[in-house]
């Protein structure tokens, strides 16, 4: 696989009351071709940065932004409108990506007309209901000339797809887009999502906070996961759920309720030296999560930042941890 | 026993300009002491207008139709719809308290937590100052919180799992038999979660209230729940014990619901979303209101709503006519119904 | 989230006309707004339709100066005889062509200005936002009055513009605070992601979520251009005025009416009509301001 678009060392500061913070540090991360990716982390960590730089509509303060080998943001003119139309966000909430006054054709049709993918009014119709056909808006027809507050939120996600789709876009990124949605619905929407990929080669990169969807949706694909700014550990879906090799993801995963009683019930713990999650102004030194980590060594984790290094022998598998790369095991293993 | 509560045949209408909305239909359930009752649905299912009805807090624009709210202490049983205003308040938060979904909403932004305390305990009469800190100080270290800091400290200050303990503790402030949770973990980091979920079933365990869960979220009834009850379009589908309902659903809508929620552990197995929308609560169809959406929906299912009926198993009921139909695609067995229905 | 109402045959109408009758529905709530409503299209009846009926009088006998209402003259006469009632009449259509021109020429000013300075942003921004802000500290009413004095408008289409010269600046700011939050909209940035162009953005994406902010802002342009035109006029610094309410005032001041007591109804039948109509404009706009803010009405 190809790498298509490529986050180089990014990093992202913001000015908030109190001082600076590093919303995103140093991250590097490589999509392909035709890949389905996802970033999860709890609040704060910086996946909804990383994904609006990886989207284009935020400028990383240092590092570099990659499509196709070029460096986006010292693109111009025509070679930036492309990027642009290359790759699409969808937002989180459905009931404010689509405007308000607009009806599902005219959102729909407003980049087809554009960009003159379409020649006259009946053509752009037709394409019209042909990506209503894709994001399963059936039957079409019933949908063109309805308002975004006629729709379900799980429909308005699918409109904001379609949009996206207009453009013909090689990576699409979702930020928690199935996340202000109906459970039983979610599963349709990446479901959708996942077909782009397999039928249209879209590559698609899906943020949640929720692994269980994470889990779902990237199985064929990596997890990426974060904490505090910083990729603590990028792997394989099934690899990274069933033995994780970073503290943080094993504590996540054993931390997550689950929808059966007699596995939620009986989950191991992993016990966190402090519940306190550290402020974004005042990182702890060296590696951020050793004020939490069980295997946290004095001496090493407080004092160099650990790099994503691959797990000996597993090149796909890459943790941020002295302990485990020195170990040469998952901290799953070594926390059991 | 009598159950402190029991819920008989409630119906909550909502005055709309298109017309009354059928928000809850015909509910009835009964929570024993120290038990856990989870009720699970999604938007449009009245799980909210049911919470909010059993503590007397319905908005204007909500008519209870009919149906009882039977609450029974050690004295008495009050049919919580026949009390004045007055009495409401009092029974309110000595009998039965609530933790509001959103914490953020729940606070009074501008005054700090102690006087939140303080003005609660006013309002129920609880006069004596200095036995409301005393008590607050109690209850803020049960939730493992640091009461010189909360107590002194403003709602805006305060973590969003931090904002929860104390929403927790001040339900707990006049020791009431039923506590009333609405989504107490939406909105929250997985690692607060789960924080959460211990700290209730310490709390139960250590004082011993019956607590009701409002949720969308089935692991959370898997947690903590010892009933379950599944509700959709307004009205409650299926009741069991929450092993029952995981392991041997006898809704179409429950077992599409198991189906479709990914999961971290196990097989990742078939998952399917559930087709279509919510019925419309002004305009409800004739018949079963999921029968739209159901894979098992024959004719008959249109032609009347089907009673809640019991199942194969003990004090488990299913308003299905075809419930026999899922009984025996699932099966018996205490596995998790997307082990036995193929994988991925 | 709430249930998705399925929509059946025979349900919807046409969109113009549904959204009328909901707008009149909700109108209906607020008694007040309806009563201004009813007003203003009682006044633009009477400005612009009722001459087209009732001409201007032709030879009014100055023997009938000053008189007191009648049977004959509803209202009395003026210091030439003539009819006040049928000067009322007559005198509506350029007090409001003038307030709608104005408020009409202030507000696409504003929008334009507005919205360019929200979405261009940087050094273009800051020079439109001081120079707004150096025209609202002016005092308005004077610097009206001496521009008047110095470009002598000489048909209401000029005195249009005179008065637009200081009304942009305020709706201006606000027309841009307003861009400024939608901006940011999800589907503003959509719009930017999709490389929809500038033009479409502003006048397609942004700008249709304002549009009860700008019929609210239109209205209320209009008071003030009247209030504005009728300071000039009755100060006398807008000699081409043939006849209308303010004109009447003027020549009551310059004819000393305020001297006859048989004049009073002359005097009081413009003021009245003049703060009717704004009394209309107001309860109007108040009300739409009601409901189009979704957090102000009670549901």
């Amino acid at each position: 696989m190809t790498d298509l678009i490529e986050l180089d060392h990014v990093s992202r500061t913001f000015r908030v009351p109190g001082g600076t913070i590093t919303a995103v540090d140093q991250v590097s991360l490589a999509i392909g071709e035709g890949e389905a990716m996802c970033i999860v982390g709890e609040s704060g960590c910086g996946k909804t940065t990383t994904g609006r730089m990886l989207a284009g509509v935020l400028r990383p303060s240092s590092g570099s932004l990659r499509y196709e080998g070029q460096d986006v943001w010292r693109k111009k003119g025509k070679d930036l409108s492309a990027f642009r139309r290359a790759v699409q966000l969808v937002h989180q909430d459905p009931y404010a990506s689509l405007n308000p006054t607009r009806t599902v054709f005219q959102t729909l049709a407003a980049p087809i007309y554009r960009h003159k993918k379409a020649k006259g009014t009946r053509d752009a119709t037709n394409r019209v209901r042909h990506l209503l056909d894709v994001v399963g808006l059936t039957p079409p027809d019933d949908f063109l000339v309805k308002y975004p507050h006629q729709l379900s939120g799980g429909q308005r996600q699918r409109v904001a797809i379609a949009r996206a789709l207009t453009v013909d876009p090689r990576l699409i990124v979702a930020d928690e887009a199935v996340s202000m949605v109906d459970v039983s619905i979610r599963i349709s929407l990446l479901n959708l999502l996942l077909g782009l990929r397999s039928e249209m080669g879209v590559s698609i990169v899906l943020i949640t906070h929720d692994l269980a969807v994470a889990r779902y949706f990237a199985r064929e694909g990596r997890i990426g996961v974060m904490y505090l700014g910083r990729v603590v550990e990028l792997a394989p879906s099934e690899a990274l759920v069933s033995d994780p090799a970073h503290p943080y993801s094993a504590a996540l995963i054993a931390a997550i309720p689950e929808a059966d009683p007699r596995i939620t019930r009986t989950k191991g713990r992993v016990e966190l030296k402090t519940a306190e999650v550290p402020s974004l102004l005042a990182l702890p030194s060296g590696c951020s999560f050793h004020p939490r980590c069980p295997l946290a060594e004095p001496g090493l984790c407080d004092v160099r930042v650990p790099e994503l290094l691959s797990l000996p022998g597993e090149t796909a598998r890459e943790v941020a941890c002295h302990v485990a790369i020195r170990e040469r095991r998952p901290a799953a293993e070594l926390l059991a | 026993m009598t159950p402190i509560l029991a819920v008989r045949d409630l119906s909550i209408d909502y005055r709309t300009r298109r017309g009354a909305v059928h928000a809850v239909r015909d509910v009835s359930f009964d929570i024993e002491k120290g038990e856990t009752v989870a009720i699970i649905g999604e938007s449009g299912s009245g799980k909210t207008t049911l919470a909010i009805s059993l503590i007397g807090l319905s908005p204007r624009s909500a008519t209870i139709t009919k149906g009882q709210l039977l609450y029974t202490n050690e004295r008495e049983t009050v049919d919580l719809r026949t009390l004045p205003g007055d009495e409401l308040r009092q029974f309110r938060w000595r009998e039965c308290a609530m933790v509001f979904q959103s914490a953020l909403n729940s606070f009074n932004p501008v005054i700090s937590v102690w006087e939140q305390f303080a003005d609660t305990g006013r309002a129920h009469r609880m006069t004596d100052t200095k036995a409301v800190h005393a008590r607050a100080e109690e209850l803020l270290e049960l939730v493992r919180l640091d009461p010189n800091r909360v107590l002194r400290s403003y709602p805006h200050e305060l973590s969003g799992g931090t904002k929860q303990r104390v929403l927790i503790a001040l339900s707990l402030l006049l020791k009431p038999q039923l506590i009333i949770l609405d989504e107490p973990t939406t909105a929250l980091d997985i690692l607060t979660q789960r924080s959460i979920i211990d700290l209730l079933g310490q709390l139960k365990k250590a004082l011993g209230f019956s607590m009701i869960f409002i949720s969308h979220d089935l692991s959370i009834a898997a947690e903590l729940a010892d009933r379950m009850i599944t509700m959709y379009a307004g009205t409650v589908v299926e009741r069991a014990s929450v092993t029952d309902l995981f392991y041997r659903p006898r809704h179409p809508y429950s077992l599409g619901l198991l189906r479709a929620v990914p999961r971290v552990s196990g097989v990742i197995g078939s998952l399917a979303s559930i087709p279509g929308s919510p019925p419309d609560l002004i305009r409800l169809p004739p018949g079963c209101t999921y029968a739209a959406r159901c894979p098992l929906a024959i004719a008959a299912c249109s032609d009347r709503e089907p009673d809640l009926v019991p199942v194969d198993t003990p004090r488990h009921d299913a308003r299905c006519i075809r419930w026999q139909t899922v009984a025996e695609q699932v099966g018996s067995a205490d596995v998790a119904v997307a082990e036995k229905i193929g994988s991925a | 989230m709430t249930a998705v109402a399925i929509p059946r045959r025979g349900d919807a109408l046409p969109a113009p006309v549904e959204a009328a009758l909901d707008f009149l529905r909700l109108l209906s709530r607020r008694p007040s707004g309806l009563i201004g409503f009813i007003g203003i299209v009682f006044f633009l009846l009477l400005a612009f339709v009722a001459p087209i009926f009732v001409l201007a009088q032709e030879n009014p006998s100055v023997t009938e100066i000053y008189q007191t209402p009648s049977l004959t003259h509803l209202l009395g006469t003026d210091n030439s005889g003539r009819d006040v009632l049928n000067l009322i009449v007559q005198g509506g259509k350029e007090i409001l062509s003038v307030a709608i021109l104005t408020s009409g020429i202030t507000t696409l000013i504003a929008i334009t200005l507005g919205s360019l300075a929200a979405t261009l942003g940087g050094r273009f921004d800051a020079v439109l936002v001081a120079l707004a802000d150096v025209v609202l500290t002016l005092p308005q009413l004077i610097v009206l009055i001496v521009i008047s004095a110095l470009a002598r408008p000489t048909n209401f289409v000029a005195l249009a513009i005179v008065l637009s010269v200081l009304g942009w600046a305020g709706l201006m700011r606000q027309i841009r605070a307003q861009v400024l939050t939608l901006k940011e909209r999800d589907y503003v940035e959509a719009a930017r992601s999709l490389d929809l162009g500038l033009f479409h953005i502003i006048f397609r994406e942004i700008l249709p979520n304002m549009r009860s902010y700008i019929v609210i802002h239109f209205v209320q342009g209009m008071t003030g251009a009247i209030y504005a035109q009728v300071a000039l006029i009755v100060l006398g610094l807008v000699p081409f005025t043939g006849n209308n309410w303010a004109k009447m005032l003027y020549l009551a001041t310059t004819q000393g009416a305020f001297y006859f007591r048989d004049a009073f109804w002359f005097v009081l039948s413009p003021i009245l009509a003049i703060i009717l109509l704004q009394l209309s404009l107001v309860l109007f706009v108040n009300a739409l301001e009601d409901i189009f803010n979704p957090r102000l009405r009670s549901s």
